[in-house]
């Protein structure tokens, strides 16, 4: 269990470590780890695999929305049936059920800033149990997933010390 | 200008030549380092700098805030050691000036300070400073760099008066289990030494329990513990540590301090009182983090066939340079390496007699660097020695 554990912090850190490396990292056997990553997927703990992008870096325009999404239940519907609708639009990148002044929180993708609120206004919107949406833009990003983008890692040690 | 005898006589670090050379060359991996990679946990940081904008920048007491004391003596108790904050404590500029005040306030002249070998550079210069001799006493890869009862005997650690080490080690990353701790302990006991043991890697200990000689039977009323905030929580800029002994240990300690420093940092106590209220769980990862990286370079080296001892604390292996010519020359490996593959690594020999034929390797850097670090020396070994 604690390999497990260990090997997903590992991943967590970067996806991308090679299994050999990490079978050193870890003192496994690198068909070891081959297994583990099998079981963490195969039991769904590991969903995939994402690079984390500054889109500010790239010459690609990209627009992203946090949705808050109020929504009205009754016998027949629940968060899960609402929460399956929505997720079927690639558009959406994220849904959450959330504590608070809202229900869902999504956040949206697109080319631009017009395409997500069209996106908005004409599928969710609509979607007959949703009651209200707010729309948050996201200007700047200054962290994702645990990575700070200020790129402030310089290391500025010694280059030897007792 | 008249410099002392006793300074003129002192050679400056062997690490320093090194450091020169390296300094020469651009783009150097280094693995020369004696510090953390990591930057201070941010709770610890913003507990500074609040302390500062509160203009919180006199002297403290000169043993240190009573908080941050009582916060030391709950952090301890996690290995089973028990000190008075008020008494038994004393807040310190770094283990580096808790064992130079620890040294001026036990040894008379001539007084025989055995240490292992090879051994933290600063311990021989700050024994001598303090009108000590110092008094090898060799341990070996075949021992993983252990000290032992036996060791002590044959060097002749019986005339000595104090015993000064690091465990878990710089710079081989060995640890003393407490079997071996026993050995040290009943040796000590017999003939009444004074150990001043440095524990400042103790957070560091991979794959087991940290144990304190201090509580071993016994041992308490002959021993000062040195820890501090440089390592654990990657805070060696901020220069601060503690020692803990028996209270008479601690008065004529702080008799030394209070002339010569007065006290420890102010901002860097604030900083140190908030890391031990707050962040175990920081520590706790940069643990793993290290532990990763340590079986990683310990993976590559064996591989590459550079066997290494069994490095369970701190963060450095301490492999063995291959023979050349019949002959194991760390200094003229560590020199090549630098000049054909870029790489910085510390010749064993910087850490005296023992180190020789072997090179100390920090792990504390990325793991990209790690991995290029290693394919580099590997292409090195295979191709230039």
């Amino acid at each position: 269990m604690d390999e497990r554990r260990e090997l997903l912090s590992l991943l967590l850190e970067d996806a991308r470590t090679d299994t050999a490396d990490i079978a050193r990292q870890l003192d496994l056997a690198e068909e070891e780890v081959e297994a583990l990553i099998d079981d963490l997927e195969s039991a769904g703990v590991i969903k995939g695999y994402q690079a984390i992008v500054d889109w500010e870096a790239t010459d690609r325009d990209h627009a992203r929305a946090i949705v808050e999404l109020n929504v009205e239940l009754d016998r027949e519907t629940s968060y899960v049936d609402i929460a399956s609708r929505i997720v079927k639009f690639p558009e959406v990148n994220s849904l959450r059920l959330v504590s608070g002044e809202f229900d869902f929180a999504a956040e949206v993708e697109g080319d631009s800033m017009h395409t997500v609120s069209t996106f908005i206004a004409d599928r969710i919107a609509p979607v007959p149990e949703i009651t209200q949406t707010v729309t948050h833009f996201i200007m700047t990003s200054y962290k994702e997933r645990g990575i700070a983008f200020d790129g402030d890692d310089e290391d500025d040690r010694l280059s030897v010390s007792p | 200008m008249r410099i002392s005898d006793r300074v003129a006589n002192t050679p400056p670090s062997g690490i320093r030549k090194f450091f020169e050379l390296v300094e020469e060359k651009e783009d150097v991996i280094s693995l020369s380092v004696g510090e953390p990679d990591f930057a201070a946990p941010w709770a610890a940081r913003e507990a500074g700098i609040d302390s500062l904008e509160r203009g919180r920048t006199s002297y403290t007491t000169n043993r240190g805030r009573r908080d941050l004391r009582e916060a030391i003596a709950a952090h301890v108790r996690r290995y089973d050691l028990d000190y008075d904050p008020a008494e038994e404590i004393l807040v310190t500029t770094g283990v580096s000036e808790g064992m130079d005040v620890a040294m001026r306030a036990f040894l008379d002249p001539g007084d025989a300070v055995a240490m292992p070998q090879p051994t933290y550079i600063s311990y021989p210069a700050t024994a001598r400073f303090a009108g000590g001799e110092v008094l090898p006493v060799p341990t070996s890869p075949e021992n993983d760099f252990r000290l032992s009862y036996d060791a002590l005997a044959e060097a002749g650690a019986a005339e000595a008066e104090t015993l000064v080490y690091c465990y878990p080690n710089n710079p081989t990353g060995a640890v003393m289990p407490e079997a071996d701790l026993r050995e040290v302990a009943e040796f000590a006991r017999e003939h009444d030494l004074t150990v001043l043991a440095d524990e400042i890697y103790a957070a560091l200990t991979y794959g087991g329990e940290h144990v304190s000689i201090a509580t071993l039977p016994g041992m308490r009323e002959r021993t000062v513990v040195f820890n501090g905030f440089s390592k654990a929580y990657a805070m060696t800029g901020l220069r601060l540590g503690y020692a803990m002994g028996p209270p008479e240990a601690i008065e004529a300690m702080n008799r030394v301090h209070q002339y010569v420093m007065l006290s420890a940092p102010t901002t860097a106590q604030y900083a140190a009182t908030e890391a031990l209220r707050s962040c175990d769980d920081r520590v706790a990862e940069m643990r793993e983090a290290y532990n990763r990286r340590r079986r990683f370079v310990l993976s590559r080296f064996s591989e590459m066939g550079l066997p290494c001892t069994d490095a369970r604390g701190a963060f450095y292996v301490f492999p063995q340079v291959p023979p050349r010519d019949g002959e194991r020359d760390d200094e003229a490996f560590a020199e090549a390496l630098l000049e054909s593959k870029s790489v910085a690594v510390v010749p064993g020999r910087a850490f005296g007699e023992g180190g020789d034929g072997h090179l100390r390797v920090c792990y504390a850097y990325a793991m990209d660097d790690l991995r290029e670090a290693m394919d580099r020396i590997e292409a090195f070994v295979r191709e230039e020695w």
